[in-house]
């Protein structure tokens, strides 16, 4: 203290006195109010969306054209939303590996922040379904497991097959198992309707519904097999041809034991 | 034509081969000790079955190479089980084949017609037998016992009734009805037409009627309707169809005209309806034309128009019977 004493009469003690106050005034200020002013939340916004649209010109736009318009080949993007490009990126969808009938799941091509990135794009050319935000997904807390099972039942189960193992379409489609998928991203197929599936408005079944039918299939996803292999939870095909085949077969090879002379 | 036909004479039976067991003492007593080793893993069987039943907890699971993860105390019940019954059965077979008697008997096949004093006997019997009990003489006897017999037949006969009785029109009919709301399936929720988006669907029903507080199996199995939003461009109909429809929107009955399983596939890209059954496939754009498939007709479609309140109601009832072709089916 004494050493800090001998200078308080210096020439710069003063200005430099001011400057420390002003700053710890600037800087108290800024913790208290912690809410960013409106105009950097905005910058930082549309540096991700041009970050989106850097990716979206190299990934996106040989297909989907330089502005999202669309082409012979590939839907126009104006207008699906960040839910869409959430669900079709993230799950590996798109980019297509190849222009086949169906675009499969695969391990995603882009990371979580371009996946963002390329959706705030994408919702910035019109908007769109949002991505669902954690409180419309906490399965675990919320929703019905018995009325999920009927509202798949009534909506899903055609599709999808009545233990969500996924089926055939026509001509090479199908829809695929909805087991070991992420909460947001059955939620945004039944918001965007991807590919051949139709779309599942909010007034059709609600949020709430929505929630139910993901604790649901969660809730199936959890169910043991208690019989061990469970041959796809196909129900009768898989099951009739294991009979056919092993079954029977086991039973000629006792009956031809059986039949056989004894030397 | 006439051919000379070269006599065969009967080659007889074969010989007799003897089984080793039946020669070899030593062959015979290891056939002896398999015997005894098959009936024993039988024993150890049911011992297994017994010992997994009160000793395995029925919330192990265990990995196996193929069958995945598979619940312990299920699989070594079921291996118990198989074990004992398996080798009872093998063992008794072994035993019969290599050490039971081996002896081949020749055996003549003759009439089986008895012969003719047996048969005399017989109905001499029978007739002693009639007259001892007086059918003949006792009259109201014999008609009662023949009414109580013919009833007695006629019963099963009276059963066939609940084979009926006939449908009448009601498969002509569904709970449809002009200015009956379409409701949501489950939720019962009355819909407008914003709630639909382009490309999106509604498993609908008709509002249950005031008072009423659920739906019959057999009416669902009818009325279930499938609703549909297109773009109003994307239809391919003429005037009246165009008519039924309402902004792009489009409801079918979901009832396949083939075997009646729900059409409920909708693929949204190629805007075609797809029977999960036996695949027929209809075009929403041209009045669910059938495209491919064993359905002949294609599915009714219900005409839609909005209430005071703006809700989406049938205008009129379906003009043909929903379902698969019946011998009564008027179209």
């Amino acid at each position: 203290m004494k050493r800090l004493s001998k200078y308080r009469r210096h020439r710069a003690a003063a200005p430099l006195l001011l400057i420390i106050a002003l700053l710890g005034i600037g800087t108290t200020f800024s913790v208290a109010s912690a809410t960013p002013n409106k105009s950097s939340l905005a910058l930082a916004r549309s540096a991700i969306i041009e970050e989106g649209k850097q990716i979206f010109l190299k990934g996106c736009s040989s297909c989907h054209g330089l502005n999202a318009e669309g082409g012979a080949i590939a839907p126009s993007l104006i207008g699906v939303g960040a839910a869409s490009v959430d669900f079709q990126v993230a799950t590996g969808r798109m980019p297509m590996a190849d222009m086949s009938t169906q675009a499969m799941r695969k391990a995603p091509v882009y990371s979580p922040q371009e996946v963002a990135a390329l959706a705030a794009y994408v919702a910035s050319l019109a908007p769109g379904p949002e991505i669902p935000g954690d409180e419309l997904l906490n399965y675990e807390r919320d929703g019905s497991v018995a009325e999920g099972g009927e509202l798949f039942r009534n909506n899903c189960a055609m599709c999808h097959n009545f233990a969500g193992q996924g089926g055939a379409l026509t001509q090479g489609k199908y829809a695929p198992t909805v087991m070991g998928v992420e909460p947001v991203h059955i939620y945004e197929a039944m918001i965007t309707g991807p590919q051949s599936m139709p779309v599942f408005s909010d007034k059709i079944i609600t949020p709430e519904e929505k929630l139910s039918i993901i604790k649901w299939i969660k809730s199936a996803e959890a169910e043991p097999a208690l019989g061990g292999a469970s041959l796809g939870r196909v129900g009768p095909v898989t099951e009739g041809l294991l009979v056919w085949t092993l079954g029977i077969g086991i039973l000629i090879g006792v009956a031809v034991w059986l039949a056989m002379k004894a030397r | 034509m006439a051919h000379d036909l070269e006599t065969i004479d009967d080659p007889g039976i074969p010989p007799h081969v003897h089984r080793k067991t039946d020669t070899d003492p030593i062959a015979a007593k290891k056939a002896e000790r398999q015997v005894a080793i098959l009936f024993l893993l039988s024993a150890l069987g049911t011992i297994l079955f017994i010992v997994s039943y009160i000793a395995i907890p029925d919330d192990i699971f265990v990995f196996l190479p193929i069958m995945g993860s598979t619940n312990a105390h299920q699989l070594f019940l079921g291996l118990g089980l198989a074990f004992s019954l398996f080798f009872i059965g093998m063992g008794a077979i072994h035993w019969a084949k290599t050490l039971m008697p081996d002896n081949e008997v020749t055996v003549q096949r003759h009439e089986f017609r008895s012969v003719d004093d047996d048969r005399r006997e017989f109905v001499k019997t029978a007739k002693e037998g009639a007259s001892a009990a007086g059918l003949g003489r006792r009259s109201l006897i014999k008609r009662s016992l023949g009414l109580s017999l013919g009833l007695v037949g006629l019963s099963p006969l009276l059963l066939l009734r609940d084979l009926g009785p006939l449908p009448g029109d009601s498969l002509n009919k569904t709970s449809w009805k002009a200015g009956t709301r379409l409701v949501t399936d489950p939720g019962d929720r009355p819909i407008k037409p914003e709630d639909l988006e382009v490309g999106a669907v509604a498993q609908v029903l008709p509002a249950m009627l005031p008072g009423q507080d659920h739906r019959t199996l057999s009416d669902i199995g009818k009325d279930a309707v499938l609703l549909i939003r297109l773009r109003p461009e994307e239809f391919n109909l003429d005037a009246e169809r165009l008519s039924w429809t309402h902004e792009g929107i489009i409801a079918f009955s979901k009832i396949c005209s083939h075997m009646g399983c729900a059409v409920a596939l909708y693929e949204q890209q190629t805007k075609h309806l797809l029977c999960p059954c036996h695949q027929s496939t209809f075009d929403v754009t041209r009045a669910a034309k059938v495209l491919f498939g064993p359905a002949a007709r294609p599915l009714p479609q219900l005409a839609l128009a909005l209430d005071a309140e703006g809700y989406l109601v049938a205008k009129q009832p379906f003009n043909e019977a929903v379902g698969p072709s019946f011998w009564e089916r008027s179209s």
